[in-house]
């Protein structure tokens, strides 16, 4: 029996090109699109103010666990997004999520709480460059100003017309972008509609 | 087009919500125990006030809690927001319908 | 480049940069910097369009976006653009421009016949013209009014262009860059503030483009630069030109429009959007608007050459354009005289002024009569002269109330201009769409902000203060207090910038100026409103027929009906409605200001919400193999799912009978991942699902399915599925594939406002799971070779069962149900392996002949069985118990949705529309989906209707139709004949139990 965890994971948008960039020389310089490998999700409802939660999920997670609203906290292999009061998006390294599921699982025995395998929930896009910001406010009605949302911050929004959560990563900026799963070829396709302003140029691959 | 403040996530555009009607109606814990009138009230009445109106929403594309929004349905002056299970303000007489001054902003909260 | 009507020097064109457009297929010379407007005057063509009702000629009345005349239609093919402002369309080299409403052109216009039969064209006309009878309205007037009359063309082909939207937060949006305007930007942002500041013009400036007044001792054009760079400075600052601010919203939201591209050659940067609309969420709103001046009403004020003073100056002063030789000035306020002194400045000799005051001895009319321009006092134009043309003026002394005309002699003034003012109006606008309320200001005759409702601050014109130094100390203020309210405060506030304004004499209203003859009587037409063609006339017989709400004015004149919305003759309109009633004008009032400002383009509002982003396409998974696999797709909700899968040759109806005879005969496969699905975890779970669903659930095994249907609190079905219990207190409901959302939306209200006591846990994992269901009597094989460590025995996988393996090397979920009534499993892997799953399964079912099939077969299918589709079978309006689902109806359980509503005395009617199958007569005949059911064939009309088919197919495994339909008392109607009345027969149905396929399920459990 073949090991399923070595099996390639197929992305959203891979009818598409896989990268869509603007080369750095145009005026607003390099801004990127790619879909990154699909990482582990795990989707995590606790009681996060209950000392007993967030120790148990704190022991598991490096000790992460945002509890201030649209907020990220990240390790090296493990990001964990801010979804609602006692709501929380964990991403792990590709294929790291069942190992990571069974250890939360274990840690909260006999507290109300769950942990659901939502890996295939969602893709991840990741739109990096100058003009990134502006892209995705032709589209979305938050405020991305750097007033308004800056790296570590993240939201479940909309974006054009598909739900998304969103996370800033950096300032160059790099934004991730989760839309569910059948919704990325949509929202692939409205990037970069939304790019070619800038010049952008689909990447084959 | 609305700013809602989510009581969670803070400010959103109404595009992130979804309306659920009159607020404080609670569902009766036994139902038989009611008459066809009174379940019939239950069912189809709602209040529709010019003025101060206490109403549900879900934060539909964000994190999915319902919560209470009271709004000035003339001018759409959102007054307060409030998770649900917490009483309507005590002074409920307070719903006249007096349009409230201009607001310092689209939400005191 | 030389223009007839150019001046020497001056203004803000390029001179030497020469432009080529043609205007109604001839070739001219503009300026770069140039308007159309501006252009065509200099050319000295004044007349550029006709009238929409009575085709007169009409040349430009002003120099700005509330233009009502000089319409024009803009470009051609894609690119073509009607009802655009001729004062707002910036030259550019190869602008190609038509008149529109002109047939066969502008000069001879056969429609000014029109104007001849003006008596039938007057107020209420199309009320009173075309009420009776109602059929020569669509087949002959209707046509010929289009004809005759509409605005421009609409272009035939797609739009070319792309267009885009932005959302943007702010602190401070400053609508205006007059002086108001860039006072309070500047103001705001130097507390550190994002400020926005919009502006319709190419540049910045306002009113001082056009009147050139020094501020803080700097020429207006040096005094513009310097605020501009002081802007720039600014750490948060956005200066949007060329972008109206077209609605104001709720909650200081705003949309503006901007033209990024509209003032370059068509085609010339196609990588941008042509125009954007912006979103705006101000803090605080500043609204600088400015005014607009209004035009009088006399006989005949229309004729190309008659122009707003103020525009006149304009076209002297920024555009070194001289619209005439000789002109008259006829006015009732003070700053017609600014504009003569400029007028005869750039070489226009001014016949006269003629002012409708008793007397006039101000600062201004001192500095006219200086420079040897001659006031008549206490007179008015009654009458004008000229064809495509103005050619002369006659004036008359008015008597003492301005009721009446002195004697009956007229002094005839030749000249090509009229510039007239009858004062100004604050642009309110956007105050007015943000609810807030007016005051009518008598002195000033104009209505003004009265009081906010939204947070907001009106500065300058805007705010009902004309003169430069009040403008730029609101201005200062209004952005200084906007900031501040927004939490912001300068170091250093903005100390208010210097200027000086001539006093000004107060103005005398004269609404309609007296003639020898009454208003409506003789020739003459006294426009109010240009584009629409309404007189005063009109205006005094609506006030007759009793039409005396302005409202109801506007309506029935169509008074401020046009894509102008009236920004020129509103105020006129109905100060001469309250005349004829005796009424003060504050109680007639105004009407409702609405969006937008100026028209926006239907392209600006889509953005890129067209073509294939118009809405999202959701796929699955297998999508790309469905796509490559040849086939069809049906829309259900978003997603696209396979309708059918074509083979060469094959019609549908082919196609899903070849389809339906593999599910039922050999092995098919359908992708159904689409189905909603919702993880629900925690120690009450099963508590929700005994009071969500109508039946019970706490007995359910571990590794169980169970069928469940929801209702609303009202009894009526909303959703169906099948959940199956993962662990004690771990289900996965799964939902009908259009209400996903909704299902799970509606559960946590219920978890959330009416059971927070409940602890459970509800995570959507519609999209995790992508879902291939293998069905038929071969179904098992397939399986097995997919999964060949799995015990498919009946005994240890029976229906109704769950079991987790690996299959095709991926760990998956495996449900042993059935919505085709054939052995059937249902094998779910996460969606990054579900594009393998399919391959592996058309691998695997290879040698057993394995068919995939689409939505077309599954419902074909299920029907034979008799299983419902919520949506189809259902409306809302439908209970579990007239679906013939009473098993489903818990009798055990005190309570769940619906159930009190089950005894309601509607809902427990007899003769309830109920589920039943339908036999036609004759077996190929199969029902239109829809068609109505009635007991006898024929009959009186109108014939009652018991009720309506919801779902006909052919069946390939019947052999012939088959059909289930909701009817009044059906359940009890078994056996018995129905009748469908199709549009060109009677088909005879026999009504049956709606389950036509193995009803004993002996298949499904085999
Ligand atoms: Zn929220």
């Amino acid at each position: 029996m073949a090991n399923a965890v070595d099996l390639p994971r197929v992305g959203a948008v891979a009818r598409f090109a896989s990268a869509f960039a603007v080369p750095p020389d145009r005026a607003g310089g390099a801004l990127t699109l790619v879909e990154m490998i699909p990482p582990g999700q795990i989707n995590l409802r606790c009681d996060g103010h209950d000392p007993r939660a967030a120790r148990a999920v704190g022991g598991v997670l490096q000790g992460l666990l945002p509890v201030n609203a649209n907020t990220v906290q990240s390790a090296a292999d493990v990001t964990v997004l801010w979804l609602g009061p006692d709501e929380w998006l964990i991403l792990t390294a590709p294929g790291q999520e069942g190992a990571v599921m069974a250890q939360l699982r274990e840690a909260l025995t006999g507290l109300h709480a769950a942990v659901t395998d939502v890996t295939g929930n969602r893709a991840l896009l990741r739109l990096s460059g100058p003009s990134a910001r502006e892209t995705l406010q032709k589209g979305c009605t938050l405020d991305l100003h750097p007033r308004g949302f800056r790296p570590g911050q993240c939201a479940q929004t909309v974006l054009a017309r598909a739900g998304i959560i969103l996370h800033q990563r950096d300032d160059a900026p790099t934004y991730d972008i989760l839309p569910r799963r059948s919704f990325a070829e949509y929202v692939w396709l409205w990037l970069s509609d939304a790019m070619a302003e800038y010049n952008g140029r689909a990447i084959s691959g | 087009m609305l700013l809602i403040h989510c009581p969670w996530c803070g400010p959103r555009d109404e595009i992130e919500f979804a309306y659920g009607g009159e607020a404080h109606r609670v569902r009766p814990a036994d139902p038989s125990a009611l008459s066809d009138a009174e379940w019939a009230d239950f069912l189809f009445l709602r209040a529709n006030p010019k003025g101060v109106h206490r109403e549900r929403w879900v934060h539909a594309h964000g994190c999915r809690r319902w919560f209470n929004v009271e709004r000035h349905t003339v001018t759409h002056e959102i007054l307060r927001v409030y998770p649900p299970g917490a009483a309507a303000e005590p002074d409920a007489a307070v719903a006249e319908a007096q349009p409230p001054q201009a607001s310092q902003q689209g939400v005191r909260s | 480049m030389s223009n007839s009507h150019r001046t020497a020097s001056g203004g803000r064109i390029d001179r030497t940069r020469s432009v080529t457009f043609t205007f109604n297929g001839k070739s001219y010379q503009g300026c770069a910097g140039d308007t159309l407007a501006s252009a065509l005057l200099a050319n000295g063509v004044h007349l550029v369009a006709r009238s929409f009702k009575y085709h007169r000629p009409r040349g430009i009345l002003s120099a700005g976006s509330e233009e009502p005349s000089a319409l024009i239609q803009l470009e051609r093919g894609g690119h073509t653009e009607p009802n655009l402002r001729a004062t707002q369309i910036e030259l550019y080299e190869g602008l190609s421009a038509a008149s529109q409403n002109a047939w066969p052109n502008v000069n001879f216009d056969v429609g000014a016949v029109n104007g001849l039969l003006s008596k039938i064209f007057v107020a209420g006309f199309y009320y009173k013209t075309f009420m009776h009878p109602q059929s020569l309205w669509m087949k002959l007037y209707e046509p010929l009014i289009r004809h005759a009359a509409g605005l421009g063309k609409a272009p035939k082909e797609p739009d070319p262009d792309r267009y885009d939207k932005m959302h943007v937060h702010c602190d401070v949006l400053v609508v205006g860059a007059g002086p108001a305007g860039l006072t309070a930007a500047l103001a705001a942002a130097r507390t550190g503030a994002r400020v926005i500041l919009a502006d319709e013009q190419n540049e910045l400036g306002g009113s001082l483009l056009t009147s050139g007044e020094t501020v803080d001792g700097l020429p207006a054009a040096s005094w513009i630069a310097k605020i501009e760079a002081e802007l720039a400075a600014c750490p948060e600052i956005r200066v949007l030109r060329r972008t109206t601010a077209a609605g104001y919203y709720d909650h200081n939201h705003l949309t503006l429009t901007e033209r990024r591209t509209d003032h370059l050659p068509r085609g010339a940067a196609p990588h941008l959007s042509r125009q954007r609309l912006w979103n705006v969420r101000a803090k605080r709103v500043v609204l600088a608007t400015g005014g607009h001046e209004r035009p009088l009403v006399f006989a005949d004020n229309d004729r190309p050459g008659i122009m707003l003073a103020g525009a006149v100056r304009t076209y002297v002063n920024r555009y070194g354009v001289t619209p005439g030789k000789r002109a008259v000035l006829l006015t009732n306020n003070d700053s017609a005289y600014a504009a003569a002194l400029d007028m005869q400045a750039a070489g226009i000799a001014i016949a006269a002024i003629v002012d409708v005051r008793t007397a006039v001895n101000g600062p201004l009319a001192a500095k006219a009569r200086a420079a040897g321009i001659t006031v008549l006092e206490n007179r008015a134009v009654v009458a004008t002269e000229g064809g495509k043309r103005l050619t002369s003026v006659d004036v008359m002394p008015l008597a003492a109330d301005g009721g009446g005309v002195v004697g009956m002699a007229r002094t005839s003034i030749a000249c090509d201009l009229l510039a007239m003012s009858g004062g100004w109006n604050p642009a309110v606008h956007l105050y007015s769409q943000s609810t807030g309320k007016l005051r009518y200001d008598e002195a000033a005759a104009c209505f003004v902000p009265h009081k906010a409702t939204q947070a907001l601050h009106c500065a300058g014109t805007c705010n009902g203060r004309f003169a430069l130094p009040d403008c730029l100390a609101e201005g200062v203020a209004a952005g200084t207090e906007a900031a501040r309210e927004a939490g912001f405060t300068a170091d250093a506030p903005l100390p208010v910038p210097r200027a000086e304004a001539d006093a000004e004499e107060p103005l005398r209203p004269l609404w309609v100026v007296p003639s020898t003859q009454l208003v409506g009587r003789g020739s003459g037409k006294h426009f109010v409103d240009f584009q629409n063609d309404v007189t005063a006339a009109d205006v005094l017989l609506a006030s007759r027929e009793g039409y005396q709400s302005v409202e109801h004015l506007k309506r029935y004149t169509t008074m401020g009906m046009g894509t102008d919305q009236g920004k020129t003759s509103n105020v006129n309109a109905l100060a001469i409605l309250a005349q004829s009633l005796s009424a003060p004008i504050p109680q007639v009032g105004t009407t409702t200001f609405r969006p937008p400002y100026t028209p926006v383009v239907f392209g600006a509002l889509a953005g890129r919400d067209v073509g294939e982003l118009a809405d999202p396409a959701r796929v699955t998974p297998m999508h790309r193999w469905h796509v490559e696999n040849g086939a069809v797709f049906e829309d259900v909700g978003q997603w696209k799912r396979p309708w059918y899968f074509p083979r060469a040759g094959e019609s549908m109806h082919d196609a899903v009978n070849r389809e339906c005879r593999a599910v039922r005969n050999g092995v098919g496969v359908l992708d159904a991942s689409t189905l909603g699905k919702i993880d629900i975890q925690g120690p009450d779970a099963a508590i929700l699902l005994n009071r969500m669903y109508t039946n019970a659930w706490s007995k359910l095994d571990v590794g169980r399915c169970r069928y469940g249907v929801m209702c609303k609190e009202e009894g009526m079905v909303i959703d169906d599925g099948v959940t199956t219990r993962l662990g004690p207190n771990h289900f996965l409901m799964t939902t009908t594939t259009s209400n996903a959302a909704k299902v799970l939306d509606w559960l946590e209200e219920y978890l959330q406002t009416e059971w927070p006591d409940l602890r459970v846990h509800l995570t959507s994992v519609t999209e995790h799971w992508s879902t291939a269901s293998i069905a038929g009597p071969k179904a098992r094989d397939v399986v097995a070779a997919l999964a060949p460590d799995l015990d498919l025995s009946a005994d240890a996988f029976p229906f109704m069962a769950m079991k987790e393996a690996v299959v095709a090397g991926v760990p998956a979920r495996i449900f042993r149900i059935s919505f085709t009534g054939e052995l059937s499993y249902e094998i779910n892997v996460p969606a990054y392996h579900g594009l393998r799953l399919w391959t592996e399964i058309m691998k695997a079912g290879a040698p057993h002949g394995v068919t995939p099939y689409g939505t077309e077969t599954m419902h074909v299918l299920r029907a034979e069985k008799g299983y419902i589709i919520v949506g189809q079978e259902t409306d809302g309006t439908v209970t579990p118990q007239d679906l013939g689902m009473d098993w489903i109806v818990s009798k055990q359980k005190a309570d769940f949705v619906g159930k009190r509503s089950f005894t309601r005395q509607d809902t427990s009617r007899a003769d309830r529309k109920q589920l039943v199958g339908l036999l036609t007569q004759d077996p190929t005949m199969v029902l239109p989906e829809g068609a109505q059911i009635t007991a006898q064939a024929g009959g009186t009309v109108p014939i009652p209707m018991l009720g309506y088919v919801t779902s006909s197919y052919w069946s390939e495994t019947m052999g012939r139709s088959i059909a289930l339909a909701l009817i009044a008392g059906g359940s009890r109607m078994i056996g018995q004949t129905v009748h469908a009345p199709l549009a060109d027969k009677n088909v005879a149905c026999a009504v049956v139990k709606p389950v036509f396929y193995d009803p004993e399920g002996v298949r499904l459990h085999g």
